[in-house]
C-alpha cells in the first residue's frame, strides 16, 4: 500500500497540480497558438513552393529540391538549437518562440511541398492538355482542374505529417519557451513533485487524441487504392 | 562575411572539435542501430495484436498506439527520465531513451504495419491456411511480406524519423551528436560545431531522404 501511495503522491497530487494548472494552462495555450502558426505558415509555404515547381524553371526547380532535402534530413531540434545558439554568433538573436516556430514551419514546408507536388504529378497528364486545350491558362488548369484533384489526395498523407510536426512544438521546451513541457518543467521544479508533468501529458492528450483520431477516420476516408 | 565565417564555418574550431564531435557522430549511429530494432519489434507485436486479437484486445491496442502518437516523444522521455525517479524506479538516460523509442515509435511503426497487413486481402490468409501451414507461419511467409511491400515507402519515412528523432537523447544527456555539438560550442564560444553537426546529419541521412521520396512518388503515381 506504501508503494501505491507513494506512486499517487509522485504522479497524482491533487494539491501540486491544483497550484500549477494555471501555469501548465497558460502553456496550452501558447502550445495552440504556436501550432496553429507553423500549420498556417508551413502549409502555405508548401502550397507555394509545389505550384512554383509546376513551372519546370529547371535551376529553381533544383533549389527547392535541394531545400525541401535539406529540412527533411535535418532533426528538428537541430534546426531550433542551430536558431537559437548560432545565430546570436552572428549578432542577431531571436526568441525561443521565433526559434521554434521558424524551425518548425521551415520543416513542414518541406515535408508539406513534397507531398503536394507528388499529389500535383499523380494527376494525369491528359487532364492538363484537356484543360489547356479548352482555352484555360496554365494557371487557372493548376487551380480549377490540377490542384482540386491533387489535394483530394493529399489529404491523409498531409494529415498525419502535420500532426507528428506540430507535437514538435514540446522541443521549445529546450530553448526556454513555456508551452506545454517547458511550464510542466518549470513546475516540476518549483514543487519537486513530478505531478505537473501528469498534467503536461495530459493536455497533450487533450490536445492530440482528437487530432490522432481525426488522422485516422480521414485516412480511412480517403483511403490510397493501393 | 569574415565575422560569418569566423562564427558559422571557421576550420580551426572544427579540427579542434573534431574528436568531440566524431564521438557524437558514432553515439548516434548506435542509438540509431538500437531504436530502429527495437521500435520495429515493438511496432510488429502491436500490428499483429490490432489486426488478429480478440475484438477487445484490437481496442487496447488501437487505444494504445493513439495514447503513444499523441504524447510528443520528448514528453515521454523527459517523464520517463526526470518524472520515474521520484516513485524510485530509476532507468538512466539509456533506459529511458530505450523505452521511450520502443513505446513511442513501436505505435508509429504498429500503425505502419497494421495499414499494410489490412492491404493484404483476406483470401491470402485463407489459401495460405487451406494448403496446411500453420496461423504463425501463413502470417511470417505469406502475409507480413506481401505487407511489407505494401507500406515500404512508410516504413523506410518512418525509419528516417526515428534517426532523426535521437536527437532528442540530448535533453537527458546522452552524448549523441548534437549534445556533443553543443559541449563543443560552449567550450569554444563558436557555432561553428553545431554547423558541423548539422552537416553531418544532412550527410547522413540525404540518401533515406532521396529513397523515400523516390518510393513516396512511385506510389502516389501508381494509384
Amino acid at each position: 500500500m506504501d508503494g501505491l501511495n507513494n506512486f499517487i503522491f509522485s504522479f497524482f497530487n491533487l494539491k501540486v497540480m491544483a497550484q500549477y494548472l494555471p501555469l501548465v494552462a497558460q502553456g496550452l495555450a501558447l502550445t495552440v497558438v504556436l501550432a496553429l502558426l507553423i500549420v498556417v505558415c508551413g502549409l502555405a509555404l508548401g502550397l507555394l513552393l509545389a505550384v512554383l515547381r509546376s513551372f519546370g524553371i529547371r535551376p529553381l526547380n533544383w533549389l527547392i529540391i535541394f531545400t525541401v532535402d535539406v529540412f527533411r534530413a535535418l532533426p528538428p531540434l537541430v534546426i531550433i538549437v542551430l536558431l537559437f545558439f548560432g545565430l546570436p554568433a552572428a549578432g542577431m538573436s531571436v526568441s525561443g518562440f521565433a526559434a521554434t516556430w521558424l524551425s518548425l514551419t521551415l520543416v513542414l514546408m518541406a515535408f508539406a511541398e513534397e507531398i503536394f507536388w507528388a499529389g500535383i504529378t499523380a494527376v494525369p497528364k491528359g487532364q492538363w492538355e484537356a484543360a489547356r486545350s479548352t482555352g484555360l491558362t496554365f494557371l487557372q488548369t493548376l487551380r480549377m482542374v490540377v490542384l482540386p484533384q491533387a489535394l483530394r489526395i493529399t489529404i491523409p498523407p498531409l494529415t498525419n505529417r502535420t500532426i507528428a510536426i506540430t507535437k514538435g512544438t514540446a522541443l521549445g521546451s529546450v530553448v526556454g519557451v513555456a508551452e506545454i513541457l517547458g511550464a510542466a518543467q518549470s513546475a516540476m521544479s518549483f514543487s519537486a513533485n513530478p505531478s505537473p508533468l501528469t498534467l503536461g501529458a495530459i493536455a497533450y492528450l487533450v490536445l492530440f487524441v482528437p487530432v490522432v483520431a481525426l488522422g485516422r477516420w480521414i485516412e480511412t476516408r480517403f483511403a490510397w487504392k493501393r | 562575411m569574415e565575422d560569418f565565417l569566423f562564427a558559422f564555418l571557421n576550420w580551426d574550431i572544427v579540427t579542434q572539435a573534431w574528436p568531440i564531435l566524431w564521438r557524437g557522430f558514432a553515439y548516434t549511429l548506435a542509438l540509431s542501430a538500437m531504436t530502429v530494432p527495437l521500435g520495429l519489434a515493438g511496432g510488429v507485436a502491436l500490428a499483429l495484436l490490432a489486426t488478429s486479437g480478440p475484438w477487445w484486445v484490437r481496442l487496447l491496442a488501437a487505444g494504445w498506439t493513439d495514447f503513444f502518437r499523441a504524447i510528443p516523444p520528448l514528453v515521454l522521455l523527459v517523464f520517463l527520465y526526470a518524472g520515474l525517479p521520484f516513485a524510485g524506479i530509476d532507468v538512466g538516460a539509456w533506459g529511458a531513451v530505450a523505452l521511450g523509442f520502443l513505446l513511442n515509435t513501436g505505435s508509429y511503426y504498429g500503425e505502419v504495419l497494421r495499414a499494410g497487413i489490412e492491404s493484404v486481402p483476406r483470401g491470402q490468409m485463407e489459401a495460405a491456411r487451406s494448403t496446411g501451414l500453420t496461423r504463425g507461419q501463413a502470417l511470417a511467409h505469406v502475409v507480413l511480406p506481401q505487407a511489407v511491400r505494401n507500406v515500404l515507402p512508410d516504413l523506410v519515412s518512418n525509419t528516417l524519423e526515428v534517426v532523426k528523432l535521437t536527437s532528442i537523447a540530448s535533453v537527458v544527456a546522452l552524448p549523441e551528436l548534437l549534445f556533443q555539438a553543443r559541449q563543443a560550442q560552449n567550450a569554444t564560444y563558436n557555432a561553428t560545431p553545431i554547423v558541423a553537426a548539422a552537416i553531418a546529419y544532412f550527410l547522413l541521412l540525404w540518401p533515406l531522404v532521396r529513397l523515400v521520396s523516390r518510393l513516396e512518388n512511385r506510389a502516389m503515381a501508381g494509384r
